[in-house]
Formats: C-alpha cells, structure tokens, sequence
C-alpha cells in the first residue's frame, strides 16, 4: 500500500511550506488526483488521520479535486473519458491519443495559520 | 517514518550480508498531545503550490540518475510479482556474466536478507534493503545503499524491486533501464489487471518457460495484452532454471550497457 508513502510525501510539502511562510499549521489542503495517478483513494483516506498525527496537518481539512481521465484522438480529435490507461479512442478505436487529464497527483493549496 | 509505528526514522534497514542485523530502533511513544496553536483569522494565508507530491522522490532519482551516468554505471530496476523468480534469473545472470562484467546488487525486500545472502555467495557485491511495511523501493534509499555499496566506474546495477505489481511502478529509482517479469505460472492478464507496472517498463522478461508443456497458458494472450498497456515491450521468453532463452537476455544487457556508455562519454 504505497498510499503510506504518498501520505508522507503529503506531509513532508506541507510541513516545509508552512514552515516556510512562518505559520503555524494547516487549516485547509486541497490535493488534485487523477482516475489514473495510481491513487486508491480509500487507501488514502484510511491511512491519513494516522499519517498526519503530530504534524501541521493534524487538523487540516482535506479536500480532494478528483479528476476523471481524458484524452484527446490524434486520429479524429474526438476528447473521450477514460477508464484505463490503454483504452482507444470510444468512436475510431485509434490507440493515438494525448492524455489530457487524470494523471494529476498534487498538492494543489494550502490555507495556514 | 516507521511503517509500523510513525516514529522516528523511516523504518527502513540497509544491511550487507554478514553484518549484524541488531535493530536499535527505539519503540517509545512521548510525543504529547498539547496544541497551542491560536486562531488569528486575519493571520490566514492560502499557499497555491501545484506541487507534485511525488517530486522529492523524482529529485532524489534524478540525482541519482546523474551519479550513475557520471560513474557510467548501468542500472536496471527488476520489478514483478513474488515468486516469478527475480532472484533466480539474476542468480543464473550473473553466474553466466560475472567473469565479464562487473555487477553490483542492491536487493529490496519487506524482511531477511535471504536474497542477499543467494547473491552473496556468487561472491557479487549486494546490499539488502529492508523496507520494514514498506511495499516498494524509493529512490532515498537507493541512495543511501548505494553510498554503502560503492560501486565502480563502468559496472552494472542491478536493483531488485519488492515483489509487488502495483506500487513500485510509481517510484522512479533514477534506473537507466526497467526490467517487468512474469512467469507463466501466473495469468495471461497480469499485464491488463497491473497496467502501470507494465506500461512504465522497458522489457518484460517471461520465465519459466520449462513449465509451459505442463500448463494451460496462453503465451500470445500474454504477449497481446502487454501490448495493448505498452506496445514498445520487447519479450524475452526465458527459463533461469534450465538456461533457456537467457542468451537473449544478456545480448540484451550487453548492447544496453554498450548504448548507454557510448551515451556517456
């Protein structure tokens, strides 16, 4: 469960950055996570109150911007909503395509004080 | 941190064979429970920051991309399920290679240093990575095994991954090169059912291909599916048990390590 991890390197950006901006803790982190960023989100959310005991985000509210996979046809510019990372184009089938969206694993803000 | 308790360092042990495994890492709980934090509500700042979360794992592989490259030492990531015979397959690698090429082994694994302990006895330089609860290898503690590890100029790293498909794929270890295995005792659809790991490699390696007259396995089914996730997979069909198909495998490494100095120089 490399959920762990990603927590980890979660806390490691804010700790950093509050410390930086001399603030005390985080109210508020917002992450951007992809269909396809290899991300349970379940998983996540489980590990995260134990992950973030003790550090600036102990009390943080977490918000998560979910984003649905996308990509673009380079065969017949159709934009179509993916599933997996190898699916075709949904109207020619062309296996052509640049990913537009659902890659993303970011943290996008953080409100502190 | 510790994966068990969240305390103190990150839980992770690098060891040599041969060196003493005792483990001082101390399991008390002090930290209080105090928070003196006030609210100043105009004190409020907002940081857009748009960070990758796994960027210090990038920069850490980038760094260690650049040590191997100045070093000119060629580093292969082995990544696959347990059990589809990493260790075997570089056992019988280098046994085959090792009068010729100058290898070095850093092995990743939850607990023991059994893997090691097989490499050591080829009289292979190898340190083991023990992760603790950790299901794959970052490019922190490559970095922390390599320092031990001191490999020379113009040899062969090679990195054996937790057996795991699906969270190695995501950490970059500053590798030259990644290395999927399967083994045919396992389903045709590992390819489709883990396509990240498939997807980031560079060759996927079947093996045990002795067993395939006495299993029900659909090699081109394989072969179809990991296409379909990767389509610039090149396959080599392999037994580590009985040497079959190895030849094409170390052809393989020969002319990758040959690009890769040429790259270098």
């Amino acid at each position: 469960m490399h959920e762990l991890s990603i927590a980890m390197g979660i806390i490691n950006i804010a700790e950093k950055e509050t410390k930086k901006a001399n603030k005390k803790c985080v109210e508020l982190i917002e992450l951007e996570i992809g269909s396809l960023a290899g991300v349970e989100l379940d998983s996540l959310e489980y590990v995260w109150s134990t992950a973030v005991k003790d550090t600036v985000l102990e009390h943080a509210k977490l918000k998560i911007d979910f984003k649905q996979a996308k990509a673009k046809c380079l065969e017949c510019e159709t934009i179509f909503e993916m599933e997996k990372i190898f699916d075709s184009c949904s109207k020619c089938n062309s296996h052509f395509k640049d990913i537009l969206q659902g890659k993303e694993l970011r943290v996008k803000l953080l409100e502190v004080v | 941190m510790c994966g068990t308790c969240g305390c103190g360092t990150n839980g992770v042990a690098i060891t040599k064979p041969n060196q003493n495994l005792e483990h001082n890492h101390n399991h008390e709980h002090e930290h209080s429970h105090e928070h003196n934090h006030d609210h100043h509500h105009g004190d409020k700042m907002i940081i857009d920051l748009e960070r990758d979360i796994l960027s210090k794992n990038n920069i850490d592989a980038a760094r260690n991309r650049g040590y191997f490259e100045a070093k000119n030492i060629f580093t292969l990531n082995l990544v696959s399920s347990p059990g589809s015979g990493k260790t075997s397959i570089l056992e019988t690698t280098l046994k085959d290679l090792k009068a010729d090429l100058n290898f070095y082994v850093i092995e990743g694994d939850q607990q023991t240093l059994n893997d090691a302990n097989r490499i050591d006895a080829l009289n292979v330089p190898v340190i083991q990575v023990n992760t603790g609860k950790g299901c794959h290898l970052e490019s922190d503690m490559i970095y922390d095994a390599v320092k031990q590890l001191k490999p020379k100029d113009n040899s062969i790293l090679m990195i054996e991954n937790v057996g795991n498909l699906v969270c190695p794929s995501m950490f970059d270890l500053g590798e030259q090169k990644r290395v999927v295995i399967i083994s045919i005792t396992e389903g045709e659809d590992k390819p489709i059912k883990y396509p990240d790991m498939f997807h980031s490699a560079d060759i996927c390696i079947i093996n045990k291909m002795d067993l395939l007259p006495h299993l029900n396995f659909d090699l081109a089914k394989l072969k179809e599916y990991a296409l379909q996730v990767n389509h610039h997979l090149q396959f080599f069909e392999v037994s580590a048990t009985t040497g079959q198909g190895m030849d094409a495998w170390y052809n393989w490494v020969q002319t990758e390590l040959e690009k890769n100095q040429q790259k270098n120089t």
